[in-house]
This record gives structure tokens, sequence and C-alpha cells, in this order.
């Protein structure tokens, strides 16, 4: 046993190597990123597979087709990355699993970094298999150990469901030892399991339902639930929201009964002593009333006159994060002990500039947006996707985004609706081959007449820089093969498909002009390299600065670069410049030129 | 009186890009090594294209990774507004640590917005908490050889307020820089602890 200090999807990764699990796949989201990027490195050493998946459903099926060799397997994603992947995770729980199946989806309460704060319980609840709801990096390691376990006894796949404050948590973690031992993995024909004919289907759907029972005796056992009687006020608490509740009760320093909850379905045992012993709870959990609408039934049976506070009365929101003030205040109000006040400052709100999270000084997508926007015109339509791009919001050129790969699709609606305006939709490389290529396929064969830009920076750049099936390498660093999007466009049907360099900004301008009056489907891709890609290449260009013409004109400062600054009537070029030249294209004056 | 369910609890801001995570890092491996349990939150994703970033540290918890708003025992700032922006994390016998030197938001480059001088940023600071402390760390940071380690240089002003000694957080320092810039993150770490020495 040792002792680390580690990220909460490291503590994750560690446990998927402590289980021995041999195949590890997932598609890069926040805030799941990590447990991936922590086991890729480490591929070589303990002889696994990871990948980096085109998608979440291909991740999810690979890892399927593993543990139906007997190997065990994990598939990641983050809580949307599940949407993506749910066709084969409800038939899933149908067929069951040989080697212990883990799916881990990180949900992120409040939006960090995300289209929406959809709870992953219900997935498990909808699919009738069991969840894991770990309050802290401890808690994920051991319940990813102890997931693996179960999956096998049970013979289905357990969701291991942490949240971004897990995830992203660190704290000091006790770590066990690493198992090398690959298990024996044989894929044995067995059509009546494997096959999900409907004759197949139906009595497989009754063995779920049997099962439920099997998986609340197993999660009982386990050690993740845990009851602290003391007075007839209690709260429970699932999650991260146990340790806020602990917190606020520990500082109320209140006579009041604590039941945390780590397994769904919730142990009914623990839970009917606690629900028998109180009579008010407050019930305190993140995101959807999972475990509210559990204690409403389990007291019509057990305490019918049971006082439950939470979210149906308003105590406790739906939306958004908790922490412990937010829990500390629902607890002190029930138990009439004296609330704190949320400290705000005027100030703050009123002074402060926002600084929003924006395309990094040089980056492609800027140009290439800038260039889309002088050949469309502002009123042209722009529906978009989810990458970086996104951030370029403020430009105008980004008019939707709804989820991965719909920019393409969206625009197909919107032109099929009889919408006369040009479309221009947007689209980053590792989007495109996520789920923006059945949607290219769709605009070829229905006739969508509109324009497609592929935003090529040739990596995954939100999520941390991730390799693709474009990039020619593969999540450990082996060379693979580097799939062209231009022949892929060209395959799926698109005849006007050209490439650009952004940089060279008047013949982007150009060639999206063309791309425009085209008569059918036209696809450009807007390629260069991710400019942090290329800092840490050890690229560097020569810095621009700008000269003695500058007439005040604010045509650089428009385009929205960080390295410009607009200063005493005047542009001036600040020390994050890259070189990119793009704003001495836009400059009427001359005024820009490299630094000598 | 509450009852404390943390030793010291810190929230470390800045902006994407300037080593918050580093920093944060460099000091939860020191608590660590003290043998202290400890939780940290940390801002990913989005937020690190040039946006405000926040991690949360609390040395000596058992409890969630946050920081409670109006709970931290240290603010430590690298960039002015930002210290603004999450101070109201500060506990009223909270100090803040602020770096004086500015990092604008493109919402200023771009002249939508104007940039409050350190007066009015300082002021609402000064008036919520028991201390503030300025540093110009950034210009510690070019005086130790490399403006990069600004962090580090806050690091050494964080120094004297936080429960670890001295040695763990610069035994956690060297293994979390490349070899061939720990002179440099050593300077940097001495100047920020000797500012903060003779302000005092």
């Amino acid at each position: 046993m040792a002792r680390e200090y580690l990220l909460g999807n490291a503590a994750i990764a560690r446990g998927i190597l402590e289980a021995g699990a041999s195949v590890v796949t997932s598609y890069p989201g926040t805030p799941a990123s990590e447990i991936v990027e922590t086991l890729a490195p480490l591929a070589e050493k303990y002889d696994l597979h990871v990948e980096w998946s085109v998608n979440e459903k291909a991740a999810l099926e690979v890892a399927i087709g593993a543990s139906w060799t007997g190997t065990r397997a994990a598939a990641v994603m983050k809580h949307v990355g599940l949407n993506v992947a749910a066709d084969p995770f409800m038939t899933l729980a149908y067929t069951g699993v040989r080697g212990g199946l883990v799916v881990i989806t990180s949900d992120d309460p409040f939006c960090h970094s995300s289209q929406n704060e959809q709870d992953s319980r219900r997935y498990a609840q909808f699919a009738c298999i069991p969840c894991l709801d770990p309050a802290d990096p401890q808690e994920a390691r051991d319940m990813t150990i102890y997931a693996f376990e179960l999956s096998e006894e049970l013979e289905l796949p357990v969701l291991l469901r942490p949240t971004t404050r897990v995830s992203h948590a660190r704290a000091d973690v006790d770590v066990g030892e690493i198992k090398k031992t690959r298990a024996k993995s044989e894929f044995l024909k067995n059509p009546v399991r494997w096959v999900a004919l409907p004759a197949h289907a139906r009595p497989r759907h009754s063995v779920l339902l049997e099962k439920q029972d099997e998986i609340k005796a197993s999660l009982e056992k386990s050690p993740w639930n845990r009851l602290v009687l003391r007075g007839e006020l209690g709260v429970i608490a699932s999650g991260i929201s146990g340790l806020y509740a602990e917190e606020a009760v520990k500082q109320l320093d209140a006579d009041i009964s604590i039941l945390r909850i780590g397994t769904f379905p919730p142990p009914d045992s623990l839970c009917s002593e606690f629900i028998r012993h109180v009579s008010k709870v407050m019930v305190i959990e993140e995101l959807e009333p999972v475990l509210e609408e559990y204690v409403e039934r389990a007291a019509r049976e057990h305490n019918p006159d049971l006082d439950i506070l939470g979210k149906r009365t308003g105590h406790i929101p739906r939306e958004g994060e908790l922490d412990s003030r937010i829990a500390r205040n629902a607890i002190a109000n029930m138990a009439d002990l004296p609330l704190v006040e949320s400290p705000s400052l005027r100030e703050a709100v009123e002074i402060l500039p926002r600084r929003p999270p924006a395309l990094c000084p040089g980056c492609g997508h800027r140009a290439a947006y800038y260039a889309m926007r002088e050949a469309f015109g502002k009123d042209a339509i722009f529906p978009s996707d989810i990458g970086c791009y996104t951030l370029a919001v403020d430009m105008g050129t980004i008019d939707t985004c709804l989820c991965m790969g719909a920019s393409i699709t969206l625009a197909s609606g919107i032109r099929f609706s009889g919408e006369e305006r040009d479309i221009c939709c947007s689209i980053g490389d590792s989007t495109f081959l996520h789920t923006g290529l059945p949607g290219l396929l769709n605009a070829a064969y229905n006739r969508a007449r509109i324009t497609i830009a592929i935003l090529d920076n040739s990596t995954t750049a939100m999520t941390g820089h991730q390799p693709h099936p474009g990039t020619g390498v593969t999540a450990s660093g082996d060379k693979t093969k580097a799939v062209s999007l231009a022949s892929l466009a060209k395959a799926l049907g698109a005849d006007f498909v050209e490439i650009v360099d952004p940089y060279d900004l008047y013949a982007t301008i150009e060639t999206f002009k063309r791309a425009r009056d085209y008569q059918g489907l036209s696809v450009v891709i807007a390629k260069q390299v991710c400019v942090i890609n290329e800092r840490r290449a050890g690229i560097r260009r020569k810095p621009f600065m700008v000269n003695e013409n500058c007439t005040g004109c604010r045509e650089c400062i428009e385009f929205g670069c960080p390295a410009i600054e607009f200063e005493e009537d005047r542009a001036r070029i600040n020390s994050l410049c890259t070189g990119c030249g793009v704003c001495a294209q836009i400059c009427p004056s001359e005024a820009i030129e490299v630094v000598k | 009186m509450k009852t404390k369910t943390s030793e010291c609890d810190i929230v470390v801001v800045g902006v994407g890009g300037q080593g918050v995570i580093l920093i944060s890092s460099i000091i939860g491996k020191a608590a660590l090594k003290a043998g202290l349990p400890i939780r940290s939150a940390e801002t990913h994703g989005m937020a690190q294209r040039g946006g405000s970033v926040i991690n949360h540290l609390r040395i000596g918890c058992v409890f969630g990774p946050m920081v409670p708003a109006g709970g931290a025992d240290i603010l430590l700032a690298l960039e002015p507004a930002e210290a603004l922006r999450y101070a109201h994390y500060l506990s009223k016998d909270g100090v803040a640590l602020v770096n004086t030197n500015p990092v604008l938001p493109s919402t200023v480059t771009t002249g939508q917005s104007r940039y409050p001088s350190l007066e009015e940023i300082l002021a609402p600071l000064q008036r919520i908490c028991r201390d503030v402390k300025t540093v110009d760390a950034t210009k510690l940071a070019v005086k130790a050889g490399n403006p990069q380690t600004m962090n580090v240089v806050m690091l050494g002003v964080l120094s004297k307020y936080i429960p670890l000694r001295e040695e763990m957080l610069i035994e956690s320092l060297i293994e979390s820089v490349p070899a061939k810039f720990i002179e440099v993150n050593r300077r940097a770490f001495e100047l920020g602890k000797s500012e903060m020495k003779a302000q005092t």
C-alpha cells in the first residue's frame, strides 16, 4: 500500500490497472479525458490495449467485444458521450458481460465544459444496471476495482459515475499493487446470449429483471453506504454531496443522523432503518432527484409521516453544482439553526472586465472564421459544432451548437425548411470523424445545398490534444494509417472539396466564395496545425509588429486576436504573437510587418 | 464558533497559462509529504483558453475539495483582477496575496471594457479581509531569470502563511519542474519569500 497525490481521474486509471483490465476505450471529453491520458503511456508496460475510439459508441462496442471474450474492459466517456453510446448500452444490459465491464461516465454539474448537465444515474436506472457514485478520488479508485468484481459477479455492466469535482479533484489516495497478468481471452460462441434477436432478447429481458434483487443484495453488502444514527433529524446524501453534508453537520455541531449513499439502487435495509429512525429528512444530491424519489417511495412503506425536504420542496437546487455551504444552509434551515450568508462583492460585479476563454493567439480557426464571414457576409447562417472553435462565438460565425456532429445535419434541416440565405456550417476534424461523417453522407444523399467547413487543426484540441484517425498516431503513440479528410468527404458524396491554409487569408476567402456559389454540397477543409501543438513541436515563426503607418482604424482589433492591443489610438502587438501573419493581411495600411 | 473542518483553506486564482495548476500541485504534494490529508479542486477544459482559473486547496481536510465562499484562509492571486473576481471566497480573518501585474483580457484589449486601477481592485479586498499583501511577482520572476516563474515567486510569498514546512515545499517544487529549470525556480521561490520578509 502506498499513498499518492492523485487527480480523481488518475485514481480511476489506477483502479483500472489494479483491477487488471486489459482493454480501455474512450473518446476524449472533459471531465473524463485524463483517465485514458493516464493509461495510454502505460499501455506497453502493462500489456494493455488503450484506444482513443472515434466516438463513444465505438468505444463501448470495442469494450463489449473484449468483455465477451472474458477480458476485463472499461469504456470511458463524458456524460453526453453516453448518449452516443446509449444504443449498445441499453441492450448490453440484456446480453450481459463475461469479463468485468465498467462504463465510466463523468457528469458535469454546472456545465463547466459541457452543453448540458444530465444525470447519468438515470441511465443506470433506465438500463436496470448498478451505478456507483464516488465522493472523492479515494472512493473513485476503490469503487473502480469493486465495479469490475461486481460486474463479473452479476454478469452485468456497471456504471461508475464520478462528477467534475471528483474527476478533477486531487487528494491523497491509498493505492495497491498493479496486476500484470492478462486473463486468457476466448470468445465462446453462444448465440442465445450474444445475438439479440427478438426471440433471444425477450428471455434476456426477463433475466435482467430477475437480476434486480441480486443487484440489490450485492450492493447491500458493499461498503459504499454509511449510516450514522443520531437525532431524529436526518440527512441522506449521495456521492460528493455526502461529504458536503458531513462537513456541514460537523460545522453545525448538531445532533443529526446521516446516511451517505454511494450505490444505486440504494440499499433497502440501511435506508429503511434510517427512514424509521428520523421524523424529518433533507435529501441532498446534485442534479436529478434520483435518491429523493427513492426516499419518497421507501417512506410510504416505512414511515408515511416522514417529512421529506429536498428538491421538491425547493431546499436543494436541481441545477448547477452543490457545495458545503448549500448543504449547510439546507441542514441549518431544517434544524432551525442560523444560516450563513453568501458573501458577494459589489465591485467584483461592477468594475471587473469579463475574461471569457478565447481562441489562442494565432489560432487558425480565427482566420478561417474571418475568411468565412468575409465570403458569406454576416447575414448568412452559420451552424457550428463542439470544439475549441465554439469559443469564436463572438465572431458571429457560430449560430448553433447542439451536440457532437450536429452542425452538418442542422444546416441541412435549415436548408430543407426553405431558408434561402447562404449556409456555411463549421465542424472540427475530430468532431467530423466522431459523428460528422453520417451527417455529410446524409447531406450529400439528400442533396443539401450547403457549405461545410472542416476546421482541421490535426488534433482534438479542446480536451487536451488527443490524436484521432486523421493524425496517423494512436493513443499509445504508435504510428497508424492517417485517414484523409478530403478523401472521406469525396467518398461520402461531396463533389466540391478544397483544402486551404487559413493563414493565407485571401486564398481562403476566395475558396469560401467559390464554395458559396457552388450549386450543390461544398466542403472546404481549412487546415492549419493547432498553435499549441506547433509550439510544443518547437516550431517558431517570427512575430509581427505595428509600424508607423498605423492609422488607428481598428480593423486588426476587430479580428479579436489576444496578441493585438489598442493603446493611445494605435494598435500594438504584444508578446503573445505567434507570427501567423493574418493581421498583416487584414491591415488596410500596411502597418503590420514581421519583426526584423 | 464554527468547528474547524480544514486546517488551512486556500484558493489559488489567475489566468489560464499562468501556472495555477502547477503550484497547486506542488502545495498538494508537499502536504502529502507532511502526512496531512489534502483535498483540492482544479479548473480544466474551457477555462484554460486564457480564461479565468480557480483552484481550491484544503490542507488537513477530509471533506469536499471546494473551499466554501467566505471560508478561505488565503487567497493567492497570480493576477490582480482575478483576486477581486474571487475575493468573496476570503474569510474575514483571511489574507490576500496578490501579484500586482495585470494580464489584460480580450474584452479590454479590444476596447469593450476597461481594466480597473490597482487601487480600485485592492480597496474592496482590504475592506473584507484581515490583510492584503501585494507583490510585483512578475518583476521578481524576471529578476530570478525567467518571467514564467511568476507562479513560483507567489509560492514563495505563500510559504510563510501555510502550515507546511518550507523544505517540503522546496522538495516538492524540485520534483515538479524539469531539471534544467530547478535553479531558476529556487531563485524565484527565494525572491518571493524574502519579499514577504521585507514587508513584515
